[in-house]
């Protein structure tokens, strides 16, 4: 598999303190160094972008492009572990390896910031702070990527925004999305739903997607309604296994696109990932490492109709309510995609 | 003279085929060689409660003979999407070998595996006599593979897809049934998400004389029902599809003649979106009924106990949180031999309550139903009082598995950890088999679950403990554990370290977001080889980090089978140099 299109941003890094003891869980002083990062269209190709904004950030992607390449920034690498216990101790590395133009980082075989960075932060760490409830996280962020900024170079939204630090959108991610775990954050009245753990309540997803289908007849909190995570199956091109995201996770585009880089950054670089059961596609083998202008991917998704779209066309609610399968692309078998997609959706409008 | 004891082996296996139990049966290959002999080849049936415990060839060569086999894959856990996607558990490997070994297999069994298409044609192809398929918590499949097990298996009993994901290509699979297959006594589809080929369904339906259980899916309107009723009266168990349409007087009064038919209709579900008007039209199959479950339907409470006042046999009971504690009462007072009942939350993800449901429901049931043995309940508060008072109702509860939606409730009476209540639960209820721990509880509950609760097999901890304490109550105090699954608590190295002979004694162990460093990790394996330890970390590889960094999720098991082959990336065994691998780089293709 040849490897996608670069976008490039800068560092991320973060100083995590590590736990001295392994008996019980000790506080997460986390300290995050992070600097103002734009966001790269990385896997996703670089479709038409608007904005100042934006265009300032392909712009950089493009100067970047021969520089470190190789660096991808897929949201806050430290930023979620001071609720996670478990994660204080990774000591993420700053740089993220996903294209292997940086020979002497490859042997470190990049980082995957997996599914769970993403998804499992939340509740699992805030539930073991709760035991010892002399730990308060210092971000309390429940659904971990929404940490992730708010640019969009990648992808066309509704409107352009001027990548943000970090601070400023853990800052936006505290307030949108109250800890409901740490019962001492939760504010009085939340008018947001609970930010849920992942996998808490124990409810089964068939069950659960049974009743987000029945969610009419559920007291809808604020406008949205009370039914939980609602998995979808995200494939991509040559992968030899799927993964499934929560969509109520992200709040825009940007962070879906951040946190499926993250997820399947390993299958591009190739190096591993890849054996899963007999019989299943190896690659990495015969990756050229050189390979600057492989295809670049694009993420797309099926909607209600069964229609193939461009993400990142419709505004990020409609596309919560029509999406039901993420697929990665290629992009050159999406190219028939993007005008397809604005037609439909101006027939729609 | 001979020895009364060397009967011709064929008589040996006779005897023992009368020998149902597995445990039975085991013990009796131990007697000497030749009861060992006849044991494994009169072999029949298998269950493997963790497919990577041995290998298939291990199986195959152990018990020539089968005739079915039952395997489960995934961890528990993965049902609360804790395992990710690409774990393992896959089918494939064992349907290959047992293709060949088991020309004359009849029955699989699986729980919680990734099934192919390919899988389901091998099938197709290599059993001519194959007869019951069941795929419960399985994907990885689709309409195709359903598809090739309709055309190819001529003597199908039972097709039973519970709660599986299919990818759904086309909903004329059914059609592939030929005309001349009548056996059919099982039918579960209510997992599939598109419309089956209703014709080729009421078809079907119609030339299956034996067809006992039909359970429908969605898709499927509520004006089907009465013709596909009609022509299987002498269904036991039915599952409807959606009743959400308006109510015609005419499908009314259809459905009442059609539920009147079915006279030995014993167990109902489905029921999704169903509106109340239509719930009186299976008043009269309600007296025989033993399974009820409305998990699905959004009925209030009143319509819900006029409903249950109709079913004074019901033995197992599970719906919505709507039911209230005044639909509880209904039940206690109703259904005197109701020995299950599973309370579902209808909103689990919205701050406050949403109905009244409350521990009162279950303490009135405990009182009423004297015969209640297995209990899951989802709820938002709960007291120690009220789980004392359920505990010596109810000295004959099984299973007992307690969700307080909150992590971290304490007891709301008194603000106290819910330790005592627990620890009443597993005094008075000797036989207690299977737990699930919830609200806000110290090491002292373990304590007391170490001390009593002697019969254990599973226990479900989440958001407890303390220190290490905890979990070593448990692995030193709990003699029949065969599970044990632990997510947010801080337990870690020195309790499992302690207490790593336990662990070959039980079937897996499986601890997410706890505090068990990489080194402890690696240390057990050293000292267990018997033992698979996997570290799944979809983050990094914890060999890059120090051996003190925590890991983020764990699955101990013991196997025959050594390091399975078929991990994915972010799935880390320790090997015997005990450096991490991943068997993905290490290993050629």
């Amino acid at each position: 598999m040849t490897p996608p299109l670069l976008g490039v941003g800068e560092e991320c890094q973060s100083n995590v303190t590590l736990p001295s003891s392994s008996a019980s869980l000790k506080a997460s002083s986390k300290n995050l160094e992070l600097h103002e990062r734009n966001y790269m269209m990385g896997l996703f190709g670089c479709p038409t972008i608007k904005g100042p904004a934006a265009a300032g950030v392909f712009g950089d992607c493009k100067s970047n492009l021969n520089l470190k390449a190789t660096e991808l920034r897929l949201g806050l690498p430290g930023s979620q572990s001071p609720d996670r216990g478990v994660d204080l101790s990774s000591g993420e590395p700053d740089e993220k390896l996903l294209f292997p133009l940086h020979p002497s980082n490859n042997s470190h075989s990049g980082n995957k910031r997996g599914f769970a960075d993403a998804m499992n932060t939340n509740g699992a760490s805030e539930g073991k702070f709760m035991a010892n409830s002399d730990v308060k996280a210092m971000l309390s962020p429940r659904s971990g990527t929404n940490i992730g900024q708010k640019s969009q170079p990648g992808l066309e939204s509704a409107g352009p925004k001027a990548p943000r630090g970090v601070e400023g959108a853990t800052l936006q991610v505290t307030q949108e999305q109250p800890s409901s775990g740490i019962k001492e954050s939760r504010a009085a009245g939340t008018p947001a739903p609970k930010a849920q753990v992942v996998g808490w309540p124990p409810i089964r997803s068939y069950r659960k997607n049974s009743l987000a289908a029945t969610s009419k007849n559920v007291e809808e909190v604020d406008g949205k309604a009370g039914a939980g995570a609602v998995f979808l199956k995200v494939s991509m091109d040559g992968a030899p296994y799927l993964r499934k995201v929560d969509l109520r996770n992200y709040s825009a585009y940007q962070e879906l696109s951040s946190s499926l880089e993250k997820m399947f950054s390993c299958f591009i670089i190739g190096q591993y990932g890849t054996n899963g059961a007999r019989g299943k596609e190896k690659q990495g083998d015969n990756m050229p490492k050189d390979a600057m202008d492989g295809t670049d991917y694009v993420l797309t998704y099926e909607d209600k109709d069964g229609d193939w779209m461009l993400v990142g066309d419709v505004p990020w609610e409609m596309f919560l309510d029509t999406c039901r399968k993420l697929r990665i692309m290629k992009g050159s078998d999406a190219i028939g995609l993007a005008p397809r997609a604005t037609d439909k959706c101006k027939s729609k409008n | 003279m001979a020895s009364p004891l060397s009967f011709p082996e064929e008589v040996l296996e006779h005897i023992f085929s009368y020998l149902t139990l597995p445990s039975d049966l085991n013990s009796a290959s131990l007697v000497c060689k030749s009861w060992y002999s006849a044991d494994r080849y009169s072999r029949r049936k298998a269950f493997i409660g963790n497919c990577y415990s041995l290998s298939p060839q291990g199986l195959v060569s152990r018990f020539p003979n089968l005739r079915s086999v039952e395997i489960k894959g995934k961890p528990h856990f993965a049902d609360f999407n804790l395992v990710p996607e690409g774990w393992g558990g896959y089918f494939f490997p064992w349907v290959r070998t047992m293709s060949v070994a088991y020309p004359w297999l009849e029955e699989i069994r699986l729980k919680r595996m990734v099934v192919s298409d390919e899988a389901l044609e091998l099938i197709g192809r290599s059993f001519p006599n194959f007869r019951v398929l069941v795929l419960a918590f399985c994907d990885g499949f689709s309409t195709d593979g359903l598809a090739a097990i309709a055309a190819n298996c001529r003597h199908l009993r039972e097709l039973d897809l519970r709660e599986s994901e299919v990818e759904d290509s086309s909903g004329h699979w059914i059609s592939r049934f030929p005309d001349s297959f009548t056996s059919l006594v099982s039918l579960n589809i209510s997992c599939i998400a598109s419309e089956v080929n209703f014709p080729a369904l009421e078809r079907l339906v119609s030339r299956c004389p034996n067809l006992r259980s039909l359970h429908l899916n969605r898709a499927v309107p509520i004006e089907h029902l009465p013709n596909l009723l009609r022509r299987a009266p002498q269904l036991v168990d039915f599952g409807t599809g959606t009743c959400s349409s308006e109510v015609h007087p005419d499908i009314y009064s259809n459905l009442v003649r059609a539920f009147a038919g079915c006279r030995g209709l014993r167990n109902l579900c489905g029921f999704w979106d169903v509106i109340p008007a239509y719930l009186p039209a299976v008043y009269s199959v309600c007296f025989g009924l033993t399974t009820l479950n409305l998990s699905y339907s959004t009925i209030p409470s009143p319509d819900l106990a006029n409903l249950i006042n109709q079913c004074p046999n019901l033995q197992r009971l599970w719906v919505l949180d709507y039911i209230e504690d005044s639909g509880l009462e209904a039940v206690a007072s109703t259904c005197k031999d109701l020995q299950e009942l599973r309370v579902f939350p209808s909103a689990p993800f919205i701050p406050e309550a949403n109905v009244q449901l409350t521990e009162q429901g279950l303490v009135h049931v405990s009182l009423g139903c004297k015969k209640l043995q297995s209990v899951l309940y989802f709820c938002r508060q709960f007291s120690n009082a009220a789980l004392v008072t359920i505990a010596q109702n109810r000295p004959n509860l099984t299973r007992f598995r307690l969700c307080i939606i909150e992590p971290h409730t304490p007891d709301y009476l008194t603000r106290e950890p819910l330790d005592m209540g627990f620890g009443a639960i597993v005094q008075h209820c000797r036989d207690l088999r299977r737990l699930s721990l919830s609200g806000l509880l110290t090491d002292r509950v373990f304590e007391y679950i170490g001390t009593y609760a002697k019969k254990l097999e599973m226990l479900s901890v989440a958001f407890a403990g303390h220190t290490d304490a905890g979990l070593h109550h448990i692995l030193s105090g709990c003699d029949r554990l065969r599970k044990l699954e632990i997510r947010d608590s801080p337990f870690g190295d020195r309790a499992l370290l302690t207490n790593a002979a336990k662990l070959e004694t039980m079937r897996s162990l499986w601890m997410s977001s706890c505090s068990v460093s990489f080194g402890a990790c690696k240390l057990l394996s050293r000292m267990m080889p018997r033992l698979n330890v996997e570290v799944i970390d979809e983050n990094d590889d914890p060999c890059s980090r120090p051996d003190n960094c925590m890991v983020e999720k764990l699955y101990i098991y013991r196997s025959l089978a050594g390091p399975r082959f078929d991990m994915p990336g972010f799935v880390w065994t320790v090997n015997e140099e005990n450096s991490t691998m991943r068997s993905s780089s290490a290993l050629p293709s």
